[in-house]
């Protein structure tokens, strides 16, 4: 039998690889998976979730018994930070709707990123109430199109009603130096935040 | 005497039904799976396995998400727990859930965050 490949102690590289996990949400059509592209290491791939049974809570569901499936779809990608920490990158549903499903999708997460296009805010609304509502630690990432109006950043975070504590940075979710740097901006983001609860301890 | 099924299984269920015995859900080792839980395998495919164990063990000699399974196995993640459960359970696999989970109020660990921070900026 071939047993070549599956003697980890010659391999402590693959012996004890971990991996880390960043969220990125935002409304339809923001860029999620654009960004997902952008910075990932591997051509993005797509993981499916089965819904096979009815939710309590969920009346989009009720009245459709005949299909007894129903299938959501996530955008992913990876990034290799070194020879044994792995990042993935998910994309979350375009249909908000379906969230429910993900359960722990946030929950094992080291924060999000929500993207916003600035011409549409209200589209990602739902992402930060939801970002909130988790306690998920979140930037904002004003995702710039060429025909975006250039508002302050201050008028922006005003509009959408968010913490003062939270960064707000925009970036070009097409570009990988950008992406990469909004990812940088979350992790500075969890680090304050960090320093902040260990020293009110 | 029932009527001739249709030759085609155009949702999927049928196969997921063969694959997975009918069960619909995982058993408790892998009812923490994450869609980013690295998957490692600890023995090579043992003669006479199920094709589809078979395959993961195979494609997770090397770390392997779980979201990364179910994209290249074609596989929803619920049909893919299952499949894991019984691997996990055999000890064919390991299971390593991504680092650290969000814990409100406790910080994350500051070490792993410089990691992840030296690892962006060599992008």
């Amino acid at each position: 039998m071939d047993l070549k490949g599956f003697d980890q102690s010659g391999r402590p590289a693959a012996g004890g690889t971990r991996s880390v996990k960043v969220m990125i949400a935002g409304g339809f059509g923001t860029g999620k998976t654009t960004m997902v592209r952008a910075v990932s290491d591997i051509k993005p791939l797509t993981t499916e979730e089965t819904l096979t049974q009815a939710s309590a809570g969920d009346d989009h569901l009720i009245g459709i018994a005949d299909k007894a499936e129903t299938t959501v779809s996530l955008d992913f990608g990876k990034i290799s930070l070194n020879d044994s920490l792995m990042l993935y990158l998910f994309g979350t549903p375009g249909q908000e709707r379906f969230w429910f499903l993900w359960n722990g999708l946030f929950k094992g997460a080291l924060g999000a990123i929500v993207l916003v296009d600035t011409r549409r805010l209200a589209s990602s609304f739902r992402a930060i109430e939801e970002m909130e509502r988790q306690n998920v630690p979140f930037v904002i990432a004003l995702n710039v199109f060429p025909d975006s109006a250039n508002h302050p950043v201050e008028e922006i975070r005003d509009a959408l009603d968010i913490s003062p504590h939270t960064p707000v940075v925009e970036c070009d979710a097409r570009d990988r130096a950008s992406s990469r740097d909004v990812l940088v901006a979350l992790i500075r983001h969890l680090q304050e935040r960090s320093a902040v609860a260990v020293e009110s301890r | 005497m029932s009527a001739p099924r249709p030759p085609t299984d155009p949702s999927g269920l049928e196969r997921y039904y063969v694959l997975t015995n009918g069960r619909s859900r995982p058993g408790g080792s892998a009812s923490s799976l994450d869609v980013a839980t690295l998957i490692v395998s600890l023995t090579a495919p043992a003669p006479g396995m199920q094709h589809e164990h078979e395959d993961i063990v195979r494609r997770c000699r090397d770390p392997l998400s779980v979201a990364e399974l179910g994209a290249h196995l074609g596989l929803p993640f619920n049909i893919l727990a299952v499949l894991l459960a019984d691997l996990l359970d055999a000890g064919r696999v390991e299971a390593r859930d991504p680092i650290p989970a969000h814990d409100a109020g406790r910080g994350l660990d500051l070490a792993l965050l410089q990691e992840v921070l030296s690892g962006l900026e060599r992008l």
